[in-house]
């Protein structure tokens, strides 16, 4: 586009690049950066993203604690990560340069908005001279752009508020970038018109700064160089553009589609999960009844008497969260309902890190709850992954009566990745058959999969009683018989476990057999996929595995784990997979472990295979 | 309201009602009349047998469900509420009662109580209210009157107890009754409109626990005494009460008062009308002030009554809007929706 118009500027053809937004967390980095992914998507290129966000909604201006920020990697090649170490950093405000530039490649680009870095914001980020002046900043391309004023001059005819016109100016960022990085204006054009719909002088100006921060490329000095990333050889396909979260809200729309059964969430406001709730709560023509109930454990005791009810029940929350929901889990057990309760993990313990991302919550899906109350325990590994981990907890929910934990993360829950549509044709009907025969009727009696009939209140001549206290097998009556509860708590393990049998096989990428073998779970999926693959681009003999189901796990799995002589198991938290694994399986996987409330860099993952493998013993 | 039919079409009987389990409550337990109540009245309320289900929390009460031949749910301690609203919502067609007691509603499970209230979703809830842990063998509840003595109170509790009506309708209930075990006719009465009533509605039943709080209810039972303590609210009806509805209860200013009948200064004319109607709750709330009030008699009936949209009908309604007005959702729309770019 624009052709004549980039005469001048010499492109330069790249396969890869890392951008990150930096600002104040009012300065709308977040928008920023989702526009330009899905701007990014559209084009074609394969991309990543990390938004990074401090958990107070409008932090104190200028501090370094304030700061938000949004990476996006963006490639003509296959990519999995949102990129370790960004090649462009935008730096809105000087907190948002000195909390990044750590980050930041050696040698390269700044762009920094010179008009916030006066002598207020130097002093609250901690600088005693201005960095855009005083040299330090030499190992970097520094790009000065008065990106406030410019736009407050592309905005002189505006009859918006000095504030307002200020506020525009991540939009001329976006249009910079635009131009630096050759994407078309108009999916944002095009968004901001239907944003602003009801505001059209707010749609108009921000218009006027995102074409003014295009044109400013072109016209100026300062840039002689743009970037060219060609579209990603991508399979064949239709694509979007989605986060975890939303994938997360498809998949459980399409299960209860598939299954024919309406959907209901009960859910409590919790960062990072809430935008599944939001996102549901669009589609009442879908049928899907949100409930956002009082607290969480309304949330999932609703969700139970939904369950009862015949729909397909879900709840969502965070680590605190689904410590309040722990008692409910075991009703959820002992009534034997199928439900899903998905859990998008944060930092911890505790409130710990709202909107950073961990891993730490294995160990309470797995075990955290009173009494052997065995819960099948799923994790998605990227964000169109969580599409299909979505449908396969209902699947499971449903086919065996009982609650299935799904733990997601924050990484994956914000993260973007373009998703391949699946044809709607080719995802499996989840057929539910109720009992509707008075005659022979018991409520625990069991199927081939153990499950028990699932009898819903309006059904003439089934009523019957459910609840906590122990059952007695078949006819669910409530027994304190020691031998009937012995009987249960094994029968309600044989079931879980049985999943065992439906579930597929873990799958080694590389060789099957071998010196190591990097076994991953949840989010970490794509820093391993990169570090191995870069590895094994050096002839390291390093496989991968990664685990989508956890409890119980794929029957193969022990097999998988006796091919390699070394494991490694990098996790972001202090190795509870490494040790879930050890005492199932007896051996003594290397740990890596993480805990900044961040994710794996690739590096950080490949310099571990590296260091276990040995300058070349391992090839 | 569920499937409305002709209470006569169906013929059942209180019988219909029992299940097969064996009642576990302790001999002389004011469970069983609230238990033989329902029983009794069910037939007359016009659902169907299956589509009525019973949702409990925990506690002697909480037993409740084991007991009716209905749908069931025996849940934890005190997300009655919680369970029965999801349950509603899932399945409007239903008529979903909650039996609960006073540790199970208002203490463990006070939130989901106040919000069942505020939302106005259709559901029962009957609480019985022994103001005692009975389950446990005997501690003082939310509702045991201050200095009460219990195995984790032995010298005197030191805190106010809930006054359950006023709680209510503060939460804003729309109907809001009580009633005492000792008064068959009167609970079969109160049960029946509380199922009548479309919204939330609230019962308070007295009951006494004979072994960890026997006579709690006294006053208002025995026959000595009975008469000059309870007052039986009545919509439209007059505020009398006493041997041969001697005395009658004035309202001044907010100040409720007790006069003679027979002292020929006052005439039942001048008496406090009763308005369940009422949209304000302000009188029903001085109403239920009463028993906090020395001299004042304990109000048995509907205290509120009042119309407005419930919270499932509104999902419901919601879903049925935006349905005609974006048209039933398919998967591919669903899937192929937001920017989608095509890669050959
Ligand atoms: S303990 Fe009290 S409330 Fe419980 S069953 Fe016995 S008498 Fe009834």
């Amino acid at each position: 586009m624009e052709k004549e118009k980039t005469l001048g500027k010499e492109i330069q053809n790249l396969n890869e690049v890392t951008v990150r937004f930096a600002g104040d967390s009012g300065d709308g980095m977040q928008l920023t950066g989702t526009q330009f992914s899905d701007t990014t998507a559209l084009v074609g290129n394969d991309l990543g993203t990390l938004p990074d966000y401090p958990a107070e909604i409008r932090a104190p201006a200028g501090t370094l604690y304030g700061v938000s920020g949004f990476q996006v990697h963006f490639s003509s090649n296959d990519i999995h990560t949102p990129g370790d170490t960004p090649d462009v950093l935008v730096a809105m405000n000087p907190a948002a340069l000195k909390v990044n530039l750590k980050d930041l490649k050696q040698n390269g680009m700044i762009i920094a908005n010179t008009d916030s870095f006066d002598s207020k914001n130097l002093k609250m980020a901690g600088y005693n001279s201005n960095p855009l002046e005083d040299g330090s900043l030499s190992n970097y391309k520094l790009y000065p752009v008065p990106i406030t004023s410019l736009t407050s001059n592309a905005l002189k005819e505006s009859t918006l508020t000095t504030k307002e016109i200020t506020r525009c100016k991540n939009f001329f960022a976006l249009g910079l970038s635009y131009w630096l990085f050759n994407r078309p204006l108009e999916p944002t054009l095009k968004w901001i018109k239907d944003k602003f719909a009801k505001r059209p002088e707010i749609a108009e100006a921000n218009t006027i700064a995102l074409k003014a921060g295009y044109y400013f490329g072109d016209s100026t000095e300062i840039f002689t160089t743009r970037y060219q990333i060609e579209p990603a050889h991508l399979p064949k396909g239709i694509y979007r553009n989605i986060s975890g979260n939303e994938a997360i809200a498809l998949g459980f729309i399409t299960a209860s589609l598939k299954s024919n059964l309406p959907l209901f969430l009960g859910s409590y406001p919790i960062t990072p999960a809430s935008d599944i709730l939001h996102y549901l709560s669009l589609f009442k023509n879908y049928g899907v009844k949100t409930f956002q109930a009082e607290d969480e454990i309304a949330g999932i005791t609703a969700a139970i008497g939904a369950a009862y009810g015949g729909s397909l029940a879900i709840t969502t929350t965070s680590g605190p969260g689904m410590a309040l929901k722990t008692e409910g889990m075991g009703l959820a057990v002992m009534t034997e309902l199928p439900l899903v309760i998905i859990n998008i993990q944060r930092g911890g313990p505790s409130t710990g890190l709202p909107t950073k991302t961990e891993q730490a919550d294995l160990f309470q899906a797995i075990f955290g709850r009173n009494g052997e109350a065995p819960i099948p325990v799923l994790a998605t590994s990227t964000p169109s992954n969580c599409f299909y981990m979505s449908l396969e907890a209902a699947r499971i929910a449903i086919k065996y009566m009982t609650p299935v934990i799904l733990l997601s993360d924050g990484y994956i829950a914000n993260g973007t990745e373009p998703w391949r549509l699946p044809k709607v044709e080719e995802i499996p009907d989840m057929p539910v058959k109720f009992a509707t025969e008075k005659d022979g009727f018991a409520p625990y009696a069991r199927n081939e999969n153990l499950a028990r009939p699932w009898a819903l209140p309006g059904t003439p001549g089934l009523e019957h009683r459910i609840g906590g206290l122990e059952k007695a097998h078949i006819t669910g009556n409530v027994s304190y018989d020691p031998e009937n509860h012995e009987f249960m708590v094994r029968l309600r393990a044989q079931r879980i476990q049985n999943i065992q049998n439906d579930i597929p096989d873990l799958e080694v990428v590389g060789d099957p057999e071998g010196e190591l073998l990097v076994l991953g779970w949840g989010g970490t999926y794509g820093a391993i996929t990169e570090a191995v693959t870069k590895a094994r681009k050096e002839r390291l003999k390093v496989s991968q595995a990664h685990l989508k189901y956890l409890f119980p796990m794929p029957k193969n799995t022990k097999d998988v784990l006796k091919r390699f002589k070394k494991i490694l198991i990098p996790e972001l938290n202090l190795g509870q997979l490494a040790t879930v694994v050890k005492a199932q399986f007896l051996v003594e996987p290397v740990s890596l472990t993480k805990i900044k409330g961040l994710p794996f860099k690739t590096s950080e993952i490949y310099g571990k295979i590296k260091e276990i493998l040995g300058g070349g013993n391992g090839r | 309201m569920a499937d409305n039919i002709d209470a006569k079409e169906i013929k059942l009987t209180a019988k219909d009602f029992a299940s097969d389990q064996d009642v576990r409550w302790c001999p002389g337990c004011g469970n069983y009349s609230i238990l033989a109540q329902v029983q009794r009245s069910f037939p007359d309320i016009g659902v169907k047998k299956e589509n009525i289900v019973w949702v409990s929390g925990i506690g002697c009460s909480s037993r409740f469900p084991y007991y009716m031949n209905t749908y069931g749910f025996h849940g934890i301690h005190g997300r009655a509420p919680a369970i029965a609203t999801g349950l509603k919502i899932a399945r409007p067609d239903l008529s979903v009662w909650v039996a609960t007691g006073d540790g199970d509603l208002l203490s463990i499970g006070g939130n989901h109580f106040i919000h069942a209230c505020r939302k106005n979703i259709d559901l029962k809830v009957l609480l019985f209210n022994n103001r005692i842990y009975g389950l446990t063998k005997g501690q003082y509840s939310p509702t045991s009157e201050k200095g009460k003595i219990t195995k984790s109170t032995p010298y005197g509790s030191v805190d106010y107890p809930f006054n359950p009506i006023s709680l209510a309708l503060g939460a804003e209930a729309t109907f809001v009754a009580r009633t005492i075990d000792r008064e068959p006719k009167h609970m079969q009465e109160i049960i029946k409109r509380a199922a009548a009533h479309k919204g939330f509605a609230f019962v308070e039943v007295f009951q006494n626990c004979n072994i960890f709080n026997d006579g709690a209810y006294s006053l208002l039972t025995e026959k000595e005494t009975k008469a000059d303590n309870v007052v039986v609210l009545e919509h439209g009806k007059p505020l009398v009460f006493g041997k041969d509805n001697s005395k009658g209860i004035k309202l001044d200013g907010f100040k409720p008062v007790v006069v003679d009948l027979n002292d020929g200064r006052n005439s039942i004319n001048d008496l406090w009308v009763h308005d369940d109607h009422d949209e304000s709750p302000a009188r029903a709330f001085i109403l239920s002030q009463f028993t906090e009030t020395p001299g004042l008699p304990t109000p048995i009936g509907v205290f509120r009554a009042i119309v407005k949209e419930t919270y499932d009908e509104g999902i419901q309604t919601q879903i049925q809007r935006i349905t005609e007005k974006k048209g039933k959702g398919d998967l591919k729309s669903l899937l192929y929706s937001g920017g989608t770019w095509e890669v050959n």
